[in-house]
């Protein structure tokens, strides 16, 4: 936690050193628990966890639960998220999908609310699988030490504002559990729910699927200092 | 054992991987309240804090005792005409029970009430030996390991958010009331976010491999009885 183990001693962060990386050292560095084995090991004895190369192979899953997450996305957008008869349906029954809900709050003069469901259900997911295809599209490929920054900038950001998308879910179940007004109100989820939290699950496998030291494959070995 | 800062490349003793950028760093002793950070990429690879595990402990007793209370009283009241409902954390994941939602209700009930608890209990059974300086419990490796898994699946900050939308969304329609449950669900999130703050994985793995003894430099303490 101090300094590059080679070839320059402990205590000793020599802006210009070079970066040795444990994959060109020969070692593995395990993802759980951080400590490095030799490459020949598979299991951390530390923490039990499976030592996994920085290699292109983690793609696959990433692309595998990526498509996944977009064929459940369709239906999620497709279908009606909540249904809700007001007045015994006299006042009409309505359903709503995503958009008709956000649609909706804007009618009502719900700016705010309507604009945290459309980034929380629209943009954040449809951002996400872009952001990761292109992650997953640019991994291994040289870049400069600026833009491997970035692109782990916008890995954490994919990987921290994920989960947030299941609060649209949420806001269902909470609705349909507590608008249950018999003739006066009532809301119940629709199937669009179940479709919208499996797409959520699986963009959210996708994200923790890809494995971050890609990004910095390939580059010159230099120290975070060089690039400033 | 090995001194402090020594390292072997072919073996990797001593040495830490980034798990973001992969870059090797020479393990070293820290101090509670140091951060260690990747030279690369900035990553926080430790951040030990003093009587950090005592405090966990604390923290997660304190997140279950809430969490029973989210459960069993009521979560939040609506009324409107003379016609009321009252629903309870258990109400609001019954609301998928029907037909092909079911089980969506098994998936919110675990995100914000069992994945929770579960991880609260798995701290407690690792941290419990660790903080008083004894080797862990049998599987204590497993059981860490899977509390660390299970941590972005684990929903309650969420779900509390969502609440206050769905709150905005029916307010005009109906009079709604929070019940007791809904404070007892706020205070879990600020609970779990300190206790989040508090943990530092690195460190825990080191104290577990070091039977105890919280370090940062993995071999200086004595061998592992194991």
């Amino acid at each position: 936690m101090s300094a590059p183990a080679d070839p320059h001693p402990a205590d000793a962060p020599i802006p210009e050193a070079p970066v040795l990386t444990a994959h060109r050292a020969g070692l593995v560095g395990c993802r759980s628990c951080g400590r490095a084995w030799p490459e020949t090991e598979t299991t951390c004895r530390r923490c039990g966890g499976a030592l996994v190369p920085p290699d292109r192979r983690c793609l696959n899953a990433v692309w595998a639960w990526l498509l996944a997450g977009l064929i459940f996305y369709i239906p999620a957008n497709l279908f009606p998220m909540l249904k809700t008869s007001t007045f015994g349906g006299l006042r009409g029954n309505s359903e709503s999908t995503i958009l008709g809900g956000v649609v909706e709050l804007m009618h009502y003069g719900n700016h705010g609310i309507a604009a945290i469901i459309f980034i929380a259900s629209v943009m954040v997911p449809v951002g996400k699988f872009i952001a990761v295809a292109w992650l997953a599209v640019v991994a291994g490929r040289p870049a400069t030490v600026g833009a491997a920054h970035k692109r782990l900038a916008l890995y954490e950001v994919v990987e921290f504002i994920g989960r947030w998308s299941m609060i649209d879910v949420f806001v269902v179940a909470i609705l349909s559990a507590l608008v249950q007004l018999g003739f006066v109100a009532s809301i119940h989820p629709g199937p669009a729910a179940v479709s919208f939290a499996l797409s959520v699950a699986f963009t959210m496998l996708s994200a923790q699927s890809f494995d971050p030291r890609l990004i910095w494959r390939g580059l010159p070995l230099r120290s975070r200092k060089d690039q400033e | 054992m090995q001194t402090e800062g020594a390292y072997d490349l072919s073996t990797g003793a001593g040495l830490i991987a980034c798990p973001r950028c992969d870059a090797l760093h020479v393990e070293r002793e820290l101090e509670p309240g140091e951060t260690a950070r990747c030279l690369r990429c900035n990553t926080v690879l430790a951040s030990p804090r003093a009587g950090a595990f005592t405090r966990i402990i604390a923290l997660s007793f304190a997140s279950l005792v809430l969490m029973v209370g989210a459960v069993f009283f009521p979560f939040l009241e609506i009324s409107r005409m003379g016609f009321g409902n009252q629903t309870s954390l258990f109400g609001v994941a019954l609301a998928f029970s029907h037909g092909a939602l079911m089980p969506l209700t098994v998936a919110v009930l675990g995100s914000i009430v069992g994945l929770p608890v579960l991880r609260a209990l798995l701290l407690v059974y690792t941290l419990l030996p660790l903080s008083r300086n004894r080797p862990p419990f049998a599987h204590a490796v497993p059981a860490f390991r899977l509390s660390e898994t299970l941590r972005p699946w684990s929903m309650a900050e969420i779900f509390v958010i969502g609440t206050a939308i769905a709150l905005v969304k029916v307010g005009g329609l109906a009079n709604i009331s929070f019940g007791p449950a809904f404070w007892a669900f706020c205070g879990l999130i600020l609970v779990n976010a300190a206790s989040n703050a508090f943990t530092s994985a690195a460190t825990i793995w080191d104290a577990i491999e070091d039977a105890g003894v919280a370090t940062d430099g993995r071999e200086i303490a004595p061998e592992p009885r194991a």
